[in-house]
């Protein structure tokens, strides 16, 4: 059964459509990601599952039963806010214990639990500190420690790792994906980092001004992006324009290329000039232009470099050219 | 000027100093320099035979705060203080409310324009025009006879301690018109406190199974508690120490004010007087010990 499910549901605000006729469908125990520029209405996807917006039109439901009528306290979802919205007048184990309190759970019963749930988190010996005492990670990790201590059937994240500096980040994503697997229920986490998206999640929807360009894994949305606009955002890929494909391939549409798709060889089938290097350590990025169309390639360390201003010829696998559905 | 710009510029610590040495000795000398010298006049005594004060120190003063009809005066302010804050905070935290979270552009101008225009007219022609309003002929007397309800108000008036001839002569409209004036320094600070919480965290208490008026009770009264508490010294310590209000608005039952005014000025017991303006002081002192020890603070 499907853990959420939206069926053609809008949320408009006044003229602005922040999510437009959305449908998909997220199953239990998976890791989802809504990916998008921000204001393409992925968090107010979020916020409709949690129950802080309610859908102008269309229907939402939660293991198949709608939900669009009920306030967020009746939903068995929890959420781990961007600025983590922990309580500053109650100390950790309080914090992490709030839901149960609410729910009417005996202080020690309860502050047991509140324990458990931060040893989950790795902050054992923290619950009588204030948040405002802890450093952000530690606070995202309380902010964590109170979701998952509710038990929750879903557990929707809003851009968890948006304040974490690259290092910590990187160590909450794996530490993240780990807890998923380990208590095997639904993540739905949004966020406008792709390389967060692609790494962490089972499958991803991609979000553009209200709608969803792509839902896939996250080998379909890198490799065979169905429109430019996932293709753009979803790392930096070429896109050739319809005119340029059409030379190739005989086909009318555009297309995505992958920047370490293109070579540099003797012969090949396009010429381009090359305006800017930069050296990334792995691998050499080069900016060309080919009658005016800005190209990126990433060549690898051991080949050949060009030099700035040199016209070069670039080659590419039929196979790694995707075509597109159009712009 | 450019070598005093210069010089200031190389020491911050004069340029502080500067900055701060008018208000420190305002503070300082005038401000605390009164109260130090009211604190040693209560320990003074009148001969109320010549009527001269006895400078020697004496504890007698104070012991005369305790006599029937002294600690009654104190005790009738401290409750009406207690109960003009109490009715300030509950009118005070709806309005404050709407304001911090609803009220943008310019319905926030019009609240603020709203909550603070009361305060641009003299303090005394309002307590006059609610003396009107308040009157046998007033509007409130008229209002209940159109709506039937003129035994409520009779027998409202008819009770002992909060009742009177009319409203205007009633420890009830004394009351009323306490919580008018003072009502601006209460929302103003509420809505300060509730504006420092952010949307998320009413949302964190709902989502996490909290009913609204559990999210109230949990959450958001705790927040906005350092608020109602700086609200609550304004509404609690100018009650304690107002003796106009209850000189035009009231029974004859007197207030700490009226009696330090009396005692001062008719009677001429400086000391007596310093004694009961020294009860505000001592009460707000516990008031806010107190405060803190519950932890009203703690979300600061």
């Amino acid at each position: 059964m499907s853990a959420v499910t939206f069926d053609d549901v809008s949320r408009h605000f006044g003229a602005v459509r922040a999510v437009d006729a959305v449908s998909l469908s997220i199953a239990e125990g998976e890791f989802f990601a809504m990916l998008g520029p921000s204001g393409s209405g992925k968090t107010t996807c979020l916020r409709l599952i949690a129950g802080f917006e309610r859908p102008s039109a269309g229907q939402i439901r939660l293991f198949g039963a709608p939900v669009q009528d009920q306030p967020p306290y009746r939903r068995p979802v929890n959420t781990v806010f961007q600025d983590y919205a922990l309580f500053p007048h109650l100390n950790v184990r309080d914090n992490v214990a709030y839901g149960l309190m609410i729910a009417g759970q005996a202080k020690t019963d309860r502050h047991r639990d509140a324990d458990a749930a931060l040893e989950m988190v790795r902050l054992t010996g923290y619950g009588d500190r204030k948040p405002s005492a802890l450093s952000g990670g530690q606070r995202q990790r309380v902010a964590l420690a109170r979701a998952l201590v509710m038990k929750p059937r879903v557990l929707l994240l809003d851009e968890p790792l948006g304040a974490l500096d690259l290092k910590l980040r990187e160590q909450m994503q794996d530490e993240l994906k780990s807890l998923q697997r380990q208590l095997g229920i639904t993540f739905i986490f949004v966020t406008h980092d792709q390389s967060e998206a692609l790494s962490m999640a089972d499958r991803v929807a991609v979000f553009n001004a209200g709608q969803i360009a792509q839902t896939g894994t996250p080998e379909d949305i890198y490799f065979r992006p169905e429109t430019a606009f996932v293709a753009d955002f979803v790392g930096s890929s070429n896109i050739l324009p319809a005119r340029l494909v059409h030379r190739f391939t005989g086909r009318d549409c555009p297309a995505a290329l992958r920047p370490e798709a293109l070579r540099i060889v003797d012969t090949g089938p396009l010429l381009a000039r090359v305006t800017a290097m930069s050296f990334l350590g792995t691998a050499t990025r080069v900016v060309l232009d080919a009658d005016s169309i800005r190209l990126t390639a990433l060549l690898p360390k051991d080949a050949p470099r060009p030099h700035i201003g040199e016209t070069v010829t670039l080659d590419w696998d039929a196979s790694d050219l995707h075509l597109m559905a159009g712009a | 000027m450019r070598a005093l710009s210069d010089t200031l510029w190389r020491r911050p610590r004069l340029t502080i100093a500067l900055l701060l040495a008018p208000p420190l000795i305002w503070l300082g000398v005038v401000y605390l320099g009164a109260l130090a010298a009211l604190l040693v006049q209560s320990f003074f005594s009148i001969d109320h035979f010549t009527g001269q004060i006895n400078r020697t120190f004496t504890l007698a003063t104070y012991a005369e705060l305790f006599r029937a009809s002294n600690f009654d005066i104190i005790l009738r302010t401290v409750v009406m203080a207690a109960l003009v804050t109490l009715a300030s905070a509950v009118i005070a935290f709806p309005i404050a409310y709407y304001a911090a979270r609803y009220a943008r552009g310019r319905w926030k101008a019009l609240f603020y324009l709203g909550v603070m225009m009361p305060l641009w007219s003299s303090y005394l022609v309002k307590v006059y025009s609610w003396k009107l309003i308040l009157a046998r002929e007033g509007i409130l007397t008229w209002g209940a006879a159109k709506l039937h309800l003129t035994w409520l108000l009779d027998g409202w008036l008819a009770l002992p301690v909060v009742g009177g001839n009319s409203l205007s002569v009633s420890a009830t409209g004394t009351f009323i018109v306490f919580v008018y004036v003072w009502l601006p320094y209460m929302i103003l600070p509420v809505q300060a406190a509730l504006e420092r919480v952010p949307p998320s965290m009413l949302e964190a208490s709902g989502d996490l199974g909290a009913k609204p008026f559990q999210t109230l009770r949990h959450v958001l009264l705790p927040l906005a508690m350092p608020g109602v508490v700086a609200g609550s010294i304004f509404t609690f310590s100018l009650t304690l120490g107002d003796y106009i209000i209850p000189g035009i608005i009231g029974s004859s039952r007197r207030f700490i004010g009226q009696a330090v005014y009396e005692q001062q000025g008719v009677a001429g017991n400086t000391p007596l007087a310093a004694a009961f303006a020294m009860v505000p002081i001592l009460i707000m002192a516990a008031y806010l010990w107190a405060a803190k020890k519950k932890g009203a603070f703690d979300a600061l």
